[in-house]
C-alpha cells in the first residue's frame, strides 16, 4: 500500500466536493477490491473517500412494483433481505453466491457494479432486469451503464446513490465458478418482465452483454427447448487460462437454460 | 492396553490452543526494536544484471542498510547447497548449481531475490525497494520442462542442453531384452503437474545476534531446526555452535519447509549487521514466488507383457524440472525418490529407468508431500490400469494376477526395495467390496440418465517412508512423576505431542496431562532429524518408546530400594490404575509416581533422564487401496467424485484418529493436484501466470465426498512398534485413482488418459471431440 489520505464525509455533497476537487481520489464502498488492489501497490490514489458515514445508502425498500436497493447495502443484506427474496428471489439468490461469507458482509452492490469487473455476477442482474442506477445526479438506466472492461457510465466525481430493480414474472442466475476464484467463469440471469425477455450475460465478456438471439428466442417461447440449437458465437469472448472462448461460448448455453429451468 | 495408550483415538492435545488463536507462530513472535526484511525480487525470468544503485533507496527514510550480492561475497556468504550427491550415468557430467542468497550477476527466474532491505517498518523497505536500480539485460527464458532439453535459452552457460544431471537406475539390458520378447508393450505418456505446497502459514522467519555470546538464533517456520542449524553453519562458513534455530507452531509444511531458503540466510546476516533483530514474513503473492514448488515431471513410461498379461518388465524415461538451481535435495526426489517404488506392488522381473533433471528459468522445485513416490505411484498405477484396458482385462483381475503375493515377503524389488510385509490383493479385494463395485454399473446407467459419465478407478499404492536417519529422544522425569520429553522431529500440525504422549503413557502408566514436550529448539533438544518422509511417529515414536524404556530401568533401583526387593525379581506393570513396579510372585506394588518422588533429583531437578534411540533398519512400506468413483457432468465436463474408498495398511495404528485426519488431507491434496492445481509461467515471458488464489486452485470442502476410510493392517515386521509411516500416503493413492477413474467414465468416448489437473474444459472438450469424431 503507497501512502494516502484518508476522508469520512457524512453528508453525499461532501463526498462529490471532495471527488470532483481531487481528480485521483476514489470512493470506497466496501473496499473488496479496493483494498487488495492497494494493499498489492497496484493502485496508487491520492485520497479515498469513504462511503460508510454518509446516510441512507444503505436502505432497502419497496418502491413501486419493485425494489429500491442502497449503493452501500452489502451483499450478506441483499441476500437475507426479506422483501428483496419476495419481489426478486434470483437476485438474492445471486448475492447469496458471491465471493465467500467475508465478502458478502464487507462488499456492497454499489461497489461491485461501479467497479464493472467483467467477471462479476451483478451486472448480469442490472442488465437483464434493467434496473436503474440512481447518482447524485440522475438516473441511469441499466442497459447502458456498462461501457468497457471496468468501465461505466459514471462521470469524474458521480457517485452511485441507489438502485431500483423492477419486478420481474421470472428472474434467475444461473452461475459457472471458476474453481479457483469463484468468480463468475461466466454467468447467465435470464428476466422476463410482460412479454419481454432479457438474457443478459457475464464472466464471458470483456463487459456484461446480452444475447439477443437468445431473448428472440425465449420472447417467442420462454423453455429452455426455445434455445435448443442456439449457439453464442465465441468470436470476441474471453479466452485465458481457465477456459478458452469456445467453451465460455458454450457454457453460456448450458447456464441460460438452467436460468430458465 | 492403556486409555490413554498406543491405539486409542486420543483426541488431540494440541486443538485446545491452536483453535483458540493461542498458537504462537513465528509471526507471533516480537522483538524489542526488530526490523523488517524486505526482498527485492526479480520481475525478469532471466536477465544479466548490468549494475544495482542503491544509493538512493539507502537514504530514504527509515531504512537501515540494502545488502546485494556484493556483500555477501566480501562476508564469505556461500550459496545454499544441494545436500544430496548423485552418480550420474557413465559418460556424464553433473551440474550441481546451488542456489545463490543473492543474485549474482544475472537472475534466472522470476522472484529470485536480487537485494534485501532491512527498515524500520515494512513500507518504508518497499518504498526503498521501487527506489533500487536495478539494470536488466532481459534474456531468453525457458520454464518448459520437456523443451528445457533443445531449447535455445540456456539457464547456466556452461550446462549445455539445461541438462542437470542424467541418471539411471536398474537394469537396462535386461529389461531392454523382455521388452525386445514382450506379447505386448503398453505405452503411456504423461505429466506430473507442478505444484506449490500453499500451507495456510506462509514462510516466516526473524533473526537475532547475541553479540555477548556471539550467538545468532534464527526463530523460522521449518520442519527441523538442526539441518537448518547445520545448512545455516555450512552457509556462513561457521561454526554450528554459532547457530541457534527455534521453531514454533508451524502451520503446515508439506515438504516445502525442510529447505533452506534465502530470507532465512539473509535475515542472519543483516541481524548481524544492523545490530538488531530481522524479521521476514512472506506474503501469499510472493510465497508462491518464492516456495519451493512440487512435482514437474514429463515421462514415457512402458509396460512388457507376456501373451497372459503378467508383467515382463517396466521402462521409463522422465524428465524432471528441477527449476534455476539445486534446492537442498532436489537431487534425490525424482532419481531414488521415485524409482526405487516403480515396482509398484507388483511382481515386475526387470525394470529400468533413466531420469534427466533439467535446469529452467523458474524456481526450485524440491520434496513435496510424497517427494517422488507419488510420482511412482502415479506412473506405476496408471500404466497398470491401461495395460489391463488395451489387453481387454479388468483392472482389479490384472492387477490381482500381477500383485506380490504375502507369501512372498519380504520380497526384494529389482531397485533394492525389501517390502517387509503386506497383503496387495487384500486390501483391493477389501476396497472393492466396501466401494460396492458390484453396483457401479447401476449406479453408472442411473448417472447416464442424469447426463452424467459415471467412473470407476482403482488405485492400489504402496510408497516407502521412515526410513534413513535415526531419531533419538530424551524423557526428563521429575519428582512428581511428570515427562518432558525432548524430542528433534517437528510437527507442522500434524499432532505430534498427542501421539508422542499416548507412547509414553503405554509404556510407563501415567496421565497425557504429566506429559510435555519439547521440539524445535537446537540447543535444547540436542539431536534430531526433523520431520519428512512420514519419519515422526515410526521412528520418533520408537525412540520415544526405547527412551521411556530406559527411565523403567534407571526407576528399577529406585523401585527395589523402596519395595526391599530384588530387582531382578520386579516388573513394571502398566495398568488402568497407572504404571508401576511389582514384586513377581507376591502382591507387592509401587506406583511410578512414588518411585519418581523417593528418587535423588539431579543438579536439573530430574530424578531420571532416559535416553532413546532408534535407527530404522529399513524403510516402512505402507500401502492401501483407493476406489473412486467420479461423474462427469456431459453439459460442461465438470467432474464431481461420487464416492472415495480407501482401505490402507499402515501396521499398528497409534492413534486412528489423528491417522484418519492425515488420510482425509493427503487425499483431499492429491485431489488437488488431479483436479485443480497447477502452476503455470508463460512461455515466452516466463512470468508466473498463477501467483495467486485468484488463478491457482485449491482444493475445498465441496470437492469431497465423504471418505470411506477403513483399515486392514499387517504389522510393519522392522519397526519395534509396528508402525508404517502415514502422512502422505493419501497423497500418494489419490491421484492415480481419480484419473483412472476419469479414464473409465470417458472409455466409450475414446479417452485412454488425461492429463492433471484434469478440469472441466479439458474434459468436455474430450467429451465434445470424441463426439464429433464420431460423428465425421
Amino acid at each position: 500500500m503507497y501512502g494516502f489520505d484518508y476522508h469520512r464525509p457524512t453528508a453525499l455533497a461532501d463526498v462529490v466536493a471532495l471527488l470532483i476537487a481531487d481528480e485521483d481520489a476514489k470512493v470506497l464502498a466496501g473496499g473488496q477490491t479496493l483494498i487488495p488492489t492497494l494493499k498489492q501497490r497496484l493502485a496508487m490514489p491520492s485520497a479515498l473517500v469513504d462511503l460508510s458515514a454518509v446516510p441512507g445508502l444503505r436502505e432497502i425498500v419497496a418502491e413501486g412494483d419493485g425494489v429500491r436497493i442502497g449503493a452501500m447495502a452489502t451483499h450478506a443484506a441483499v441476500a437475507r433481505n426479506a422483501l428483496v427474496r419476495a419481489v426478486l428471489p434470483g437476485l438474492a439468490d445471486l448475492a447469496a453466491h458471491i465471493g465467500d461469507a467475508q465478502v458478502r458482509n464487507r462488499g456492497t452492490i454499489g461497489g461491485s457494479i461501479a467497479n464493472a469487473d467483467p467477471a462479476a455476477d451483478y451486472p448480469a442482474a442490472v442488465v437483464a432486469l434493467d434496473a436503474i442506477i440512481r447518482t447524485d445526479r440522475r438516473d441511469i438506466a441499466g442497459g447502458a451503464f456498462f461501457t468497457g472492461l471496468f468501465e461505466t457510465a459514471l462521470q469524474p466525481g458521480e457517485v452511485m446513490t441507489s438502485l431500483f430493480f423492477p419486478a420481474a414474472s421470472h428472474a434467475r442466475y444461473a452461475k459457472f465458478s471458476n474453481p479457483a476464484s469463484r468468480y463468475a467463469m461466466a454467468g447467465v440471469f435470464v428476466a422476463k418482465r410482460g412479454d419481454a425477455v432479457r438474457a443478459a450475460v457475464t464472466g464471458a465478456g470483456p463487459s456484461v452483454f446480452r444475447w439477443h438471439a437468445a431473448e428472440a428466442a425465449l420472447s417467442a417461447r420462454f423453455s429452455a427447448d426455445a434455445l435448443d440449437g442456439l449457439v453464442l458465437d465465441a468470436e470476441g469472448l474471453n479466452s485465458d487460462m481457465h477456459a478458452d472462448a469456445a467453451y465460455r461460448a458454450h457454457l453460456v448455453g448450458v447456464l441460460a437454460r438452467r436460468a430458465i429451468a | 492396553m492403556t486409555k490413554f495408550g498406543i491405539g486409542q483415538p486420543v483426541p488431540r492435545s494440541e486443538d485446545t490452543r491452536l483453535l483458540r488463536g493461542a498458537g504462537r507462530y513465528t509471526d507471533d513472535v516480537r522483538m524489542p526494536g526488530q526490523k523488517v526484511g524486505y526482498v527485492l525480487r526479480s520481475p525478469h525470468a532471466h536477465a544479466a544484471i548490468l549494475s544495482i544503485d542503491t544509493t538512493d533507496a539507502a537514504s530514504m527514510p527509515g531504512i537501515q542498510a540494502i545488502f546485494t550480492a556484493a556483500d555477501l561475497k566480501q562476508a564469505g556468504i556461500k550459496d545454499i547447497p544441494c545436500v544430496v550427491p548423485l552418480r550420474v550415468r557413465a559418460g556424464t557430467t553433473l551440474h550441481m548449481k546451488h542456489r545463490p542468497v543473492l543474485a549474482d550477476g544475472f537472475v534466472r527466474h522470476v522472484g529470485e531475490p536480487v537485494a534485501f532491505i532491512v527498515a524500520d517498518s515494512l513500507y518504508q523497505a518497499m518504498d526503498a525497494a521501487e527506489a533500487v536500480m536495478v539494470d536488466y539485460d532481459m534474456l531468453d527464458a525457458v520454464v518448459d520442462t520437456a523443451a528445457a532439453l533443445t531449447h535455445p535459452a540456456q539457464v547456466h552457460g556452461d550446462v549445455p542442453a539445461n541438462l542437470a544431471y542424467d541418471w539411471e537406475k536398474g537394469n537396462r539390458t535386461a529389461t531392454d531384452d523382455v521388452f525386445a520378447r514382450a506379447a505386448r508393450i503398453v505405452r503411456l505418456d504423461l505429466i506430473n503437474n507442478r505444484l506449490s505446497a500453499n500451507p495456510l502459514e506462509g514462510r516466516a522467519c526473524l533473526a537475532e545476534h547475541d553479540t555477548g555470546a556471539d550467538i545468532t538464533r534464527l526463530t523460522v517456520g521449518s520442519q527441523g531446526v538442526h539441518d537448518m542449524r547445520d545448512m545455516l553453519a555450512g552457509i556462513f562458513g561457521e561454526d554450528r555452535a554459532r547457530f541457534h534455530v527455534l521453531t514454533h507452531e508451524v502451520g503446515g509444511g508439506f515438504g516445502m519447509k525442510l529447505f533452506c531458503y534465502p530470507e532465512y540466510v539473509l535475515a542472519c546476516f543483516a541481524a548481524r549487521k544492523v545490530d538488531a533483530p530481522v524479521a521476514w514474513t512472506s506474503s501469499r503473492a510472493e510465497a508462491f514466488l518464492s516456495d519451493d514448488h512440487g512435482r514437474d515431471n514429463v515421462s514415457v513410461a512402458e509396460l512388457a507383457l507376456d501373451t497372459e498379461g503378467r508383467i515382463l518388465g517396466l521402462r521409463a524415461d522422465i524428465i524432471a524440472n528441477m527449476g534455476a538451481y539445486l534446492s537442498n535435495y532436489a537431487t534425490y526426489i525424482q532419481t531414488d525418490g521415485q524409482t526405487k517404488m516403480l515396482s509398484g506392488v507388483y511382481t515386475i522381473p526387470a525394470i529400468y529407468a533413466r531420469v534427466r533433471g533439467v535446469y529452467t528459468h523458474t524456481q526450485p522445485v524440491d520434496a513435496y508431500r510424497g517427494a517422488g513416490r507419488p510420482e511412482a505411484a502415479y506412473l506405476v498405477e496408471r500404466l497398470i490400469d491401461k495395460a489391463a484396458r488395451e489387453i481387454g482385462q479388468d483392472p482389479a483381475a490384472f492387477r490381482r494376477l500381477n500383485m506380490i503375493p504375502p507369501s512372498a515377503m519380504p520380497y526384494r524389488t529389482p531397485l533394492g526395495h525389501v517390502y517387509d510385509s503386506g497383503d496387495f490383493a487384500g486390501t483391493l479385494e477389501a476396497a472393492l467390496e466396501r466401494a460396492d463395485r458390484a453396483g457401479f454399473p447401476a449406479r453408472r446407467a442411473k448417472a447416464r440418465e442424469q447426463g452424467r459419465l459415471l467412473g470407476l478407478g482403482i488405485a492400489t499404492y504402496i510408497e516407502a517412508c521412515s526410513g534413513g536417519a535415526p531419531e533419538a529422544a530424551e524423557l526428563l522425569v521429575k519428582p512428581d512423576g511428570s515427562v518432558l520429553l525432548l524430542i528433534g522431529t517437528q510437527s507442522n500440525g500434524q499432532g505430534h505431542e498427542t501421539a508422542y504422549k499416548q507412547v509414553i503413557a503405554e509404556v510407563l502408566g501415567i496421565e497425557p496431562d504429566a506429559i510435555a514436550m519439547v521440539q524445535g529448539d537446537s540447543q535444547v533438544v540436542k539431536t534430531g532429524g526433523g520431520t519428512g518422509g512420514s519419519r515422526s511417529i515410526p521412528t520418533g515414536g520408537a525412540a520415544v518408546r526405547d527412551g521411556a524404556a530406559d527411565v523403567i530401568s534407571q526407576a528399577r533401583p529406585v523401585a527395589a530400594r523402596l519395595l526391599e526387593a530384588d530387582e531382578h525379581a520386579l516388573r513394571f506393570e502398566v495398568t488402568d490404575a497407572g504404571g508401576g513396579f511389582a514384586v513377581t510372585g507376591s502382591n507387592r506394588f509401587v506406583p511410578f509416581i512414588e518411585v519418581a518422588a523417593a528418587a535423588k533429583p539431579d543438579a536439573d531437578g530430574h530424578v531420571f533422564r532416559g535416553k532413546g534411540k532408534y535407527s530404522p533398519p529399513s524403510n516402512t512400506f505402507p500401502n492401501g487401496t483407493h476406489v473412486v468413483e467420479i461423474s462427469v457432468e456431459i453439459d460442461t465436463g465438470v467432474p464431481r467424485i461420487e464416492r472415495y474408498t480407501v482401505v490402507d495398511d499402515f501396521g499398528t495404528v497409534l492413534n486412528p484418529l489423528l491417522l484418519e485426519g492425515q488420510v482425509h488431507g493427503g487425499i483431499a491434496q492429491g485431489m488437488g493436484q488431479a483436479l485443480l492445481e497447477l502452476i503455470r509461467f508463460d512461455t515466452e515471458s516466463g512470468q508466473l501466470l498463477t501467483g495467486s488464489f485468484m488463478d491457482y486452485a485449491m482444493p475445498r470442502a465441496d470437492h469431497l465426498p465423504m471418505i470411506d476410510f477403513s483399515l486392514r493392517p499387517v504389522p510393519c515386521a522392522t519397526n519395534p512398534l509396528g508402525l508404517k509411516g502415514a502422512g502422505e500416503a493419501g497423497a500418494i493413492g489419490a491421484c492415480p485413482a481419480i484419473i483412472n477413474a476419469l479414464v473409465d467414465a470417458l472409455a466409450d468416448h475414446g479417452v485412454t488418459h488425461v492429463d492433471m489437473p484434469a478440469t472441466a474444459p479439458v474434459l468436455w472438450r474430450l467429451i465434445h471431440s470424441a463426439k464429433a469424431a464420431t460423428a465425421a
